[in-house]
């Protein structure tokens, strides 16, 4: 099937078929992570921005290693270096960009939409590494990879999204991804960081953590964005651990099979014991370890025509 | 003597209860019932066939940025914008830089308006000093140096108390208080309503119940007071059962809507445009369609347009960063002919006493009428011409509209203030 899209904005825009398309291109890039040469020369000679105007260490560390396994040149910027600092517009930026030849541009942003602002100002592709509390469509994309790693099919499966999802972009994409691939998402938390608006994107609202957990296959947890929030969304950290946080006692109320994701950065002690986020059923390293893969495919997809095949016969 | 005689028009002055074929005649600036014989000779002849003559539009909300903002806009560049949508009477804003708190700001407004206005232009005066919301501005001084109304638009004014004093003395002079209903500390950092829509775009919500907060306190002190207390802007629909309900009881609360509330929801808000991005923002189509029911039984009193002038330059960022506003007085009238006349049924006279005689009658403007001695301000518009806006080549100096590039019908054909022409469906004519 040809990739059609030049950016990557939102998942909330993605077919199942694309996804579909991605996990399986990431899954050809993952096999050869495994080699002992990790690298293909699928993007030599184009040259990637990652444009981080928001601090990120994952994302960006991970979308420097997915360019590189691509042999593609990597620029990374980011705010405190840029001229954004001096007052440059994000257009201006973008058009510098542009105008020193870059192939592609990667924009973390704390502005919702800056993405597809920046795709109308370019002709190169723009792929989003997370603006705002919109959409981070790379994370959703290697979270559902990860889970039908681990699942299969997701159709009917139930998964949890615990924490706080208002502020959370990831959260977003993952209703958006986990929707399209017909997962049954509940999400929970205080009901301030869970507004019942949500249940218009197709989920369920919770704010009972035992029934919510109950038999769940996947739990994915977010952190708790103290930066972002002000002080009214809930009482304290001490209180949100005490009603919300993921213990060893809440964990066994899940599947026995299930799995434990977090997006990362994780707080071991508030939403997670610091012992679960190391046991067994976690696969947040895993999520860190295919968000190389997914990014290399979403980078390969997005840069379009290759002059030849680079991928290895399966 | 200058003669000016307007002929064969739908002549519609909502205030005289009239609405009919007929003429108007102007001398020296004013109406006149008839012209002699004599004086037929000598006018100056438009002939309307086929357009409405109505009272020059009053807009009790724009933004002129002068002093201090005129990259934006200046007094005449707004006047002009005024103009070419048919209105012949504003009322300004006074959040320009310096604000608009002291008599020699407002002195220096008029001598702006004096130079280079070519409609009737009134400032306004702030409550408080520095749009604060902690000391009361000189309200006294301010009315002396000629503003209708004080209000600190778009700075709410968040202490109860000092919103009580400011009332009760701004009463003493007859003075309206305009307020921009919005509790601060529900709106931290907000960009649009908050719902479905700001919840599916991950920006932050204004939810309608901070306007509500408001409205609410404002009905309160204007009850207990005895104050009247003009409601900009409204944008909700639990508000406008909280002002229909305060009316019920003969409270003094008067209150507005703007062509783009009227005519839009937050669901335009899809593709991040910061063109749709104004304070209070756009929200539902429930709260759209209660805006219009309050428009047609009278809870809310008049169209005003918060035009709000912003640079490209201003506009075009990330939605988060843009600022709030859109131009609206160059589209009021084809807009609200839209959204009230062809969609809502409302009369023509009905939509045009929403926009000539009942806003100036709520500040005591001498304006929205055609009666014998009155100035001679007319609109003469052409309901049913379709025309392409173009925000760039508009009047205003900035182009931040919502309806760039769109085709609307309705369009002003000729100005007249105190009886000069001064827009002739093509150009300011100074």
């Amino acid at each position: 099937m040809p990739w059609n899209r030049r950016n990557l904005i939102a998942i909330e825009e993605l077919s199942r078929a694309e996804i579909d398309q991605v996990h399986t291109t990431a899954a050809a890039f993952k096999k050869i992570l495994q080699r002992s040469v990790k690298k293909v020369p699928a993007l030599r000679g184009k040259t990637i921005v990652n444009l981080f105007l928001e601090p990120s260490t994952r994302t960006r560390m991970a979308f420097e290693m997915a360019a590189k396994r691509l042999s593609a040149d990597v620029i990374s910027f980011d705010s405190a270096s840029s001229s954004t600092t001096k007052g440059e517009t994000l257009r201006d930026t973008a058009q510098n960009i542009q105008a020193l030849k870059a192939d592609m541009i990667v924009l973390r942003h704390s502005a919702a939409g800056s993405p597809l602002y920046l795709s109308r100002l370019l002709n190169i592709p723009v792929i989003n590494a997370g603006d705002g509390a919109h959409e981070h469509p790379t994370q959703a994309l290697l979270d559902t990879f990860t889970m039908t790693e681990h699942l299969g099919s997701l159709k009917g499966r139930k998964v949890v999204i615990l924490g706080d999802i208002l502020f959370s972009r990831v959260a977003r994409s993952n209703i958006w991804a986990l929707t399209k691939l017909e997962a049954d998402v509940t999400l929970v938390g205080p009901s301030t960081l869970v507004p019942h608006w949500f249940t218009d994107l197709g989920v369920k609202v919770s704010h009972d953590l035992k029934s919510a957990l109950a038999d769940a296959e996947v739990v994915m947890l977010l952190r708790i964005q103290h930066e972002r929030q002000a002080s009214s969304h809930f009482p304290s950290l001490g209180e949100y651990t005490s009603m919300f946080g993921l213990n060893k006692t809440r964990a066994s109320w899940l599947n026995p099979k299930a799995i434990i994701m977090h997006p990362g950065p994780i707080n071991r002690g508030v939403e997670i014991d610091s012992d679960l986020a190391d046991s067994d059923r976690s696969v947040i390293l895993e999520q860190v370890s295919n968000g190389i893969a997914v990014r290399m495919a979403a980078l390969y997809l997005c840069a379009g025509a290759h002059p030849e095949p680079v991928l290895p016969p399966a | 003597m200058s003669l000016l005689w307007i002929s064969n028009a739908r002549v519609i002055d909502p205030a005289a209860k009239r609405d009919g074929k007929g003429d108007l005649f102007i001398a020296d600036g004013r109406f006149v019932a008839r012209f002699t014989p004599a004086q037929k000779k000598q006018a100056r002849k438009i002939d309307a066939r086929g357009l409405v003559a109505c009272p020059g539009l009053v807009d009790i909300h724009v933004h002129f940025r002068e002093p201090g903002q005129t990259h934006k806009e200046t007094i005449q560049t707004g006047s002009w914008a005024a103009a070419a949508g048919g209105f012949t009477t504003v009322v300004c804003m006074p959040n320009t830089s310096p604000v608009a708190d002291s008599a020699g700001t407002i002195e220096y407004i008029h001598n702006a308006i004096e130079r280079g206005a070519v409609v009737h232009v009134y400032p306004t005066g702030c409550i408080t000093v520095g749009q604060k919301g902690e000391q009361l501005a000189p309200t006294g001084s301010l009315k002396r140096a000629g503003v209708v109304a004080i209000t600190d638009d778009g700075r709410c004014v968040q202490n109860n108390e000092i919103m009580r004093r400011a009332v009760e003395y701004a009463k003493m002079f007859a003075l309206p208080v305009m307020d921009h209903c919005q509790d601060e500390a529900m709106t931290q950092n907000a960009a649009m309503n908050e719902g479905v829509m700001s919840t599916r775009l991950g920006l932050r919500g204004w939810p309608h119940a901070a306007e509500d907060v408001i409205v609410s306190r404002n009905v309160i002190l204007s009850t207990y007071t005895g104050a009247h207390i003009h409601l900009q802007h409204i944008s909700s629909k639990y508000s406008v059962d909280l002002i229909r309900r305060a009316k019920g009881r003969g409270v003094s609360i008067t209150a507005e809507a703007t062509p783009h509330h009227l005519a839009l929801t937050d669901a335009v808000l899809a593709g991040y445009d910061p063109s749709y991005k104004m304070n209070p923002p756009l929200r539902t189509e429930e709260d759209r369609r209660a805006l219009i029911e309050g428009l047609r039984d009278g809870t809310l009193d008049c169209v005003a347009t918060d035009h709000a002038p912003h640079t490209d330059y201003e506009k075009d960022k990330e939605f988060d960063y843009a600022p709030f506003g859109v131009i609206g007085l160059e589209t009021a009238l084809p807009i609200v002919l839209d959204v009230l006349f062809r969609q809502g049924k409302f009369s023509l006279p009905e939509i045009i006493a929403l926009m000539t005689c009942k806003p100036a009658r709520l500040l005591g403007l001498p304006a929205g009428t055609l009666a014998a001695g009155a100035a001679a301000d007319v609109a003469l518009f052409d309901p049913g011409e379709r025309w392409r806006y173009d925000a760039e080549a508009g009047f205003s100096k900035s182009a931040n509209s919502p309806w760039q590039g769109q085709t609307l019908t309705g369009r002003v054909k000729t100005t007249v203030v105190s009886g000069r022409i001064v827009y002739d469906g093509a150009k300011i004519v100074v």
